[in-house]
């Protein structure tokens, strides 16, 4: 078995939450190794307290399983995981499924004003969006409403 | 940071987090607005949530589990810092613990950041990326209330109450810093006070404790769901 073939399996593994993206486009899986029949899997969790962390572990477990290796998943909880990991392509398809992407995180400290900007609306395409709330459904969003079609919208939060 | 047992300085963190964001959770359902409703909730499972990573860590050295740690110690053994602890805080009183605890917990965790052990240091770093929305939402809410006579008012009247509770989240090396930048913000002095220290616990945590760990102590063999 190659990493390859692992890192394809787990590609085909969508974010719990946000059915749409793969938790490889999130860029949440850190590195994978093989030895012999043992495939070792570091990744860590978007946001600490994401009900997801605990699914997102199993499937890649069940994955891995099914490439019949044995899984050993390390959760790494460090600063190895910015959304400028989100890979085009995962942002490409967030913004199809309605999800502003994230911006690029600020090399400065992140100011407020900078997030009521008038990001694209993934519906029509208009700047005339605000921020309507720092927080949203899950810990990963924010949300948005754009003034030119009237439709509130969901924006990955940029950290 | 003064040199001190590691999983004692993660236990502070992980009582402040948790016991906070159990407080901030108590808005779910009856914030004044939906927004408020939403975000009070949202902040309540990332502080959760950076509590049970702090107790896993803490748990690995101390040979114990993080649910141990989180619901199996008795309220005097918690090592919160009394500002979370308060309840029943009407909204002014809310805002102003919330900016309080957010702009000492940004001081703490810049002081982590720069610690030499790498994974208290990145687990900080981790944190800090979300505690980012947590302190732009708490500023947020300083300019609004600044903006009317009786918004200022409140917010200062709070802002005194809580104050001495507010030094006593830091160690004493950190809080000459909490005091310059709050009374920058502010625009005025802040009083000279003793700091309520950690130790000593408010009445209100043993209710919170009650709560807390009710399903876990009638299941004792553990609950499943």
């Amino acid at each position: 078995m190659t990493t390859e073939e692992v890192w394809e399996a787990l590609a085909g593994i969508p974010d719990p939450e946000i059915p749409v993206i793969s938790i490889v486009d999130l860029g949440v899986v850190k590195d994978v190794a093989v030895d012999d029949r043992t495939v070792t899997v570091d990744f860590t969790p978007t946001f600490m307290g994401c009900p997801a962390l605990d699914a997102m572990k199993r499937a890649m477990e069940a994955a891995i399983a099914d490439l019949g290796a044995e899984p050993d998943v390390h959760v790494r909880l460090d600063d190895s995981w910015s959304t400028d990991d989100i890979t085009a392509e995962g942002r490409e398809k967030l913004r199809a499924a309605g999800f502003a992407p994230p911006t690029a995180r600020p090399a400065e400290r992140m100011e407020l004003v900078q997030l009521q900007r008038g990001f694209r609306c993934p519906y029509c395409g208009s700047t005339s969006t605000r921020l309507e709330n720092l927080f949203g459904p899950t810990p990963c969003r924010s949300i948005r409403y754009c003034d030119d079609c009237r439709q509130p919208f969901e924006q990955f939060k940029t950290i | 940071m003064p040199a001190r047992p590691r999983a004692e300085l993660l236990l502070e963190l992980a009582d402040d987090e948790l016991v906070l964001g159990w407080r901030n959770s108590e808005w779910t359902g009856i914030a004044p607005f939906l927004e408020e409703d939403v975000a009070f909730s949202s902040i309540a499972q990332n502080e959760i949530g950076h509590a049970r990573a702090l107790y896993e860590l803490a748990a690995a050295e101390l040979g114990t589990t993080a649910d141990e740690l989180a619901f199996d110690r008795s309220p005097d053994d918690y090592r919160s810092a009394p500002l979370v602890e308060l309840r029943r805080l009407e909204w002014a009183r809310t805002i102003a613990r919330h900016w309080l605890y957010e702009t000492a917990d940004e001081i703490r965790l810049a002081a982590l950041k720069a610690a030499a052990d790498p994974e208290v240091a990145g687990l900080a770093a981790k944190m800090d990326r979300e505690e980012a929305y947590h302190r732009m939402h708490a500023e947020m809410w300083v300019d609004r209330l600044l903006s009317t006579e009786e918004g200022r008012e409140r917010l200062d009247e709070a802002i005194d109450e809580l104050w001495p509770y507010a030094l006593g989240v830091l160690d004493g090396g950190l809080r000459a810093q909490l005091r310059a930048r709050a009374e920058e913000r502010l625009g005025r002095a802040l009083p000279e006070v003793e700091p309520i220290e950690r130790g000593r616990h408010e009445a209100d945590l043993a209710e919170l404790w009650e709560e807390m760990t009710m399903v876990r102590r009638s299941a004792p063999a553990g609950a499943q769901w």
